[in-house]
Order: structure tokens, then sequence, then C-alpha cells
């Protein structure tokens, strides 16, 4: 099976360890990635002022270019790709007279009506893969592993375009038990991270980082499993400073949730690309003994 | 109608041809059908200061924006290659303010945050392909861009491998930005850092600084040496300089591999 894929710029510098781990896991099942052969950033933020159909224009051009391969569905990884891709095509599709105008101004393109679907890597497993066929695909099941799922703002929200219940998601917790990990609830699953608050009020972002991790480590959790590099980047990489503030926390790893998927299936864990995970990521699935130790 | 163009002094032969109308910067002229912009321009009077080079299509400094009648689309080309239409309105851009920012080669480690952190406004692009469209190359100047922003020096060096650096798309960006000057940065750190090393390169530098070359390079100095104001001299030494043109010998673009060159004043050693 082919799958085609929307990378997102991210997923090619910083977040490596989210592509190559999710590519790799995906031949196990079967699936062959396609990436775009054009691609560009997909606006990154979902522009909700009703006329500022300009910042439409990247995200609708990447669904243009899906629609041109003769792709009838796009793959994406990160949240915010996945948000911002999946709102500008029910755009698109929905509203009549902002299509006719996104599709007079890319007059150099293919006319688009949403024609391609959107889907995140979760969506997939959970309605084309099955997390029955998932489960019995796993070689290195994760367990004693307390997994604590973060859907951050953009997989469930807004309604429209949310890749579970809204409310009570639960597609994050069946995939960490397909996996055989330990689901493990956290009040702050869906809260915001802090988003790009780390760069203009550091302090307020490290206030609404720490809540995340804190319910996660109240209720027992080992690990974050996310699927977003802005959150990653708030919650993971910056978790020193949110330590350094609260000095009652632990250190909390995150994972990638592609990252969980490659191991459990038994990809070679150098494909993960755990060196790019801030916290002992790594030391912690040595000691579960989900991955094989190196020695030092 | 048909008219005779202007004959130059000492020409025998009178070149006709139709003549049609072209508005040059707002003002109509009549111009031959069969010149270039560049053509009708000086045909027309123009005198070119700056905005002419090789006249063959490569130097990128003749970049020309026109527009045809019931055609709302801005059409570009270069005024040395692009051939005059009717009615066309025309002018030439062959200078646009677009900053090229300084940085230390040397210190350069060929990392795409070097290129974000020299040219920042390069995370305004829209995606809205102005660039593209305005490119007399048909370079998709903005799928470089977009391959710059995620850090791919490769791809971005081998799209924009074509630039002429005419600055066109700069005048049309509505990021502000000169995406050519930084094109040209990624390819050069693409050419240091990224490509594989070209041998005959390495070579043909240790046979410049082997000194290989320095006495064709004194033959060719002395030339002009001698008093000006003699026409003699003169004649001798462009009659000299022409025997070394013609003597020398650069390999042929369509050339085996394996090609080495029968003269002294080859251009490859």
């Amino acid at each position: 099976m082919t799958l085609g894929y929307y990378p997102g710029c991210t997923l090619k510098s910083h977040a490596r360890n989210l592509e190559d781990s999710a590519i790799e896991a995906l031949k196990v099942l079967g699936v062959e990635t396609v990436e775009l052969e054009r691609w560009n950033c997909c606006g990154a933020v979902y522009s909700l002022a009703d006329d500022d159909l300009i910042h439409q224009l990247a995200p609708v051009r990447d669904l243009i270019r899906a629609k041109d391969m003769g792709l009838d569905k796009v793959m994406t990884l990160c949240s915010m790709c996945y948000n911002t891709l999946a709102r500008a095509n029910l755009l698109m599709r929905n509203d009549e007279a902002k299509r006719k105008t996104l599709n007079d101004f890319m007059e150099e393109e293919s006319d688009y009506a949403g024609e391609v679907e959107v889907i995140h890597l979760l969506q997939f497993l959970k309605n084309d893969i099955g997390w029955d066929k998932l489960k019995a695909a796993v070689k290195v099941p994760l367990k004693d592993l307390n997994l604590s799922p973060y859907y951050g703002c953009t997989l469930t929200r807004p309604l429209e375009v949310s890749i579970d219940e809204a409310v009570s998601p639960t597609i994050f917790k069946e995939f960490i038990e397909a996996l055989g990990g330990t689901y493990i609830h956290s009040d702050h699953s869906a809260e915001c991270c802090s988003s790009y608050q780390m760069i203009s009020n550091p302090e307020a972002a490290i206030e609404a980082a720490s809540k995340v991790v804190r319910s996660a480590e109240d209720q027992g959790a080992d690990a974050l499993a996310l699927s977003c590099p802005l959150c990653e980047y708030n919650l993971g990489k910056r978790q020193v400073d949110i330590l350094k503030k609260h000095d009652d926390l632990k250190p909390l790893p995150t994972f990638y949730f592609s990252q969980l998927l490659a191991v459990a299936l038994g990809v070679d864990p150098l494909i993960c690309r755990f060196e790019l995970n801030p916290t002992a990521s790594l030391e912690l699935l040595e000691e579960k003994g989900v991955v094989e130790k190196v020695s030092a | 109608m048909c008219q005779e163009a202007p004959l130059a002094e000492g020409k025998a032969l009178a070149i006709t041809a139709e003549l049609i109308p072209v508005y040059i910067m707002g003002k109509k002229y009549m111009v031959p059908e069969s010149l270039t912009i560049m053509k009708a321009m000086e045909y027309a009077g123009y005198q070119f200061v700056r905005g002419a080079g090789c006249r063959g299509g490569v130097c990128g400094a003749c970049g020309t924006v026109y527009r045809l009648p019931g055609d709302y689309h801005i059409r570009v080309g270069l005024a040395c290659q692009t051939v005059v239409q009717p009615e066309m309105y025309l002018t030439q851009i062959p200078f646009y303010p677009a900053n090229r920012t300084s940085f230390v080669w040397d210190e350069i480690k060929g990392e795409a945050e070097e290129v974000y952190k020299a040219y920042p406004e390069l995370f305004r692009c829209l995606a809205c392909n102005a660039c593209s469209k305005v490119c007399p190359m048909d370079i998709p100047v903005m799928d470089y861009i977009a391959a710059i922003k995620r850090g791919d020096l490769e791809k971005a060096a081998e799209i924009s491998f074509d630039c002429i650096q005419c600055g066109l798309c700069a005048t049309r960006c509505m990021g502000e930005m000169a995406q050519y000057h930084i094109a040209q940065m990624v390819r050069r750190m693409h050419g240091k850092f990224i490509d594989v090393p070209s041998e005959h390169c390495a070579k043909q530098v240790e046979a410049i600084k082997s000194g290989y070359y320095d006495d064709f390079m004194k033959e060719i100095m002395a030339l002009g040496t001698l008093d000006p104001f003699k026409q003699d001299n003169v004649n001798d030494d462009v009659k000299k300089l022409k025997e070394l043109y013609k003597a020398r010998q650069g390999e042929p673009s369509t050339s085996e591999n394996e090609w080495t060159p029968d003269s002294d004043y080859a251009i490859l050693k």
C-alpha cells in the first residue's frame, strides 16, 4: 500500500526523529509513504481572520500538489501541519466564494475544491490499519511503560477537524494500548503547551508547560507521547527551564508517538534518532527493556 | 506598411521590415517587427549605459517587464532575447534595490541556520508564487525558498541553478526579500560543503599556482606598453592579441570525456 505524505518543514530539520521513525514503522506495516514531489510550508498557523485569504495560499497550494499527483489522501505527522491543512481543505470544500477567489488568484495551478482528504497518522493507524492488526504486528510490546498522551490543541480542535471525539478523545489511548503500553490519563493532555508564547512571554509559557508535566507525573506517567514539534519544544527541549522553576518536578521524557510505534514494531532504535530527544528518553526505554542497552 | 530602416553609414544593404508600434515607458515608437526589445530600444534612439551586458541571454542585466493589450498578466523577458510584439507596453528594470547580507565566508559552516541569520526575511514567504511567475528563466523561485525554509539547501541550489540574478523576483515579493541573493548564498554553500569537490578544478588551481600560465600572461600584459599614439604600435598589438585569441583553445561543448588540448594556449591544462 502507498500513502501520500506531507512532511512539513520542521520534520526535515529539528524533528527528523518524528519523520524517520514514522516512515520506517509504516514500512514494517507494509505501507510505503510517497512524499509530495513539491511542497511548501503549510502556513504553520491557520489564519482565523475571515478575509485573510493570503494566508490560505500556502496550505491550499500543498493540497493542489497532492491532487496533481493523483492522491486522494495526504497523511501528516505534525499536529500543526495537520490542523492547518485540514482546515484550509474544509474552507476550499465549503466556502464557494472564497474557493473561487483563491482558485482565481492561483490561476497557474489546477483548480481545487477540497478533493484530497487530509489525515493524521493516528487516524490512518486506526481506520486503515486497525488496532488489531497493529497489535498483531508489535514485536516489542511497550510493557511496563506508563505513557501519557499529549494531544495539545491542534489534533482535536476545532471540532470539524478533530481526529477523534473532541472532548474525550481516546485514539491516543487506543494507540498506546495497541503497542502494549500502559495508558496514563492526564487532565492536561489537551491543555495548551504555551505554543509560541515561549518566545514572547517565556515566564507564562513555563507555567503553562509545567502544568502539563506535573499533571502527567502526578498520575504516574513515565513519559509523554506527542505528535507536534512545537509541543515537543515547549515540553521537551525547554523542560530544563521548567525544572529550574519547579524543583519538585522530575525530568519527564518525551517521545514522538511515531518513535514509540517504531520501537514496538522492532525498528532499529538508531533510525528513531533518540539523540534528538532532549530528556533521557532512550535511557527510559533501555531501563524498561524495550530497547537493548548499548554498553557504554 | 513596409519602410526602409535607416541606413548606417557605409552599409550597402538596406534591411526592410514591417514596422510595428511598441510603447517604451509609455511612449509610442514604430520599430521593425523582427528586432529584440533591446535592439528596438536602440533603434528608437535609446543608448544603454546600464541594462545591457552579454546580449546573449545569460548575464541578467536586461530584465524587462511588459504587458500586451487586453491581457492583465505581467509578462517578462530579457530585452536581448525577447522579440517585440505589436502594441506591447514595456520597460526595462535593469536594477531593483535588493540588500545583500555581508558575512565572513571563512566562518560559514554550511548550515541552514546561517542562511536564516543572514536573511531572516525569507520566513515572510506566504507562497503567493508571484516570484516564480515573473522569472524570465522559468525557475520555480517559490519552491527554492520553500526548500530553504525546511533546510534543504541541496534542493534549493539545484532548483535555482539557472538563476541569472536579474532580480525581477525581488520586484514582486510581498515579503520584501531578495530571493536571488538568498539563493546565491545557498549555492555557494552548496558548492563548498555539499557538492562533490571537482578534481579538475583543484588541478587547474594547482597549475595556475605552479606558474604554468605566467609566461602567457606576461606575453599579453606586454601588449599596449609601446607608445599608444603611434598607430603602428596599436595595430601590431591588436594584431597580436587577435592571434592569441584565435590560438586559444577550450574544451568543445560536444567533446568526449577524454579531451586534451593541442595548443600551448589552452584554457585547460
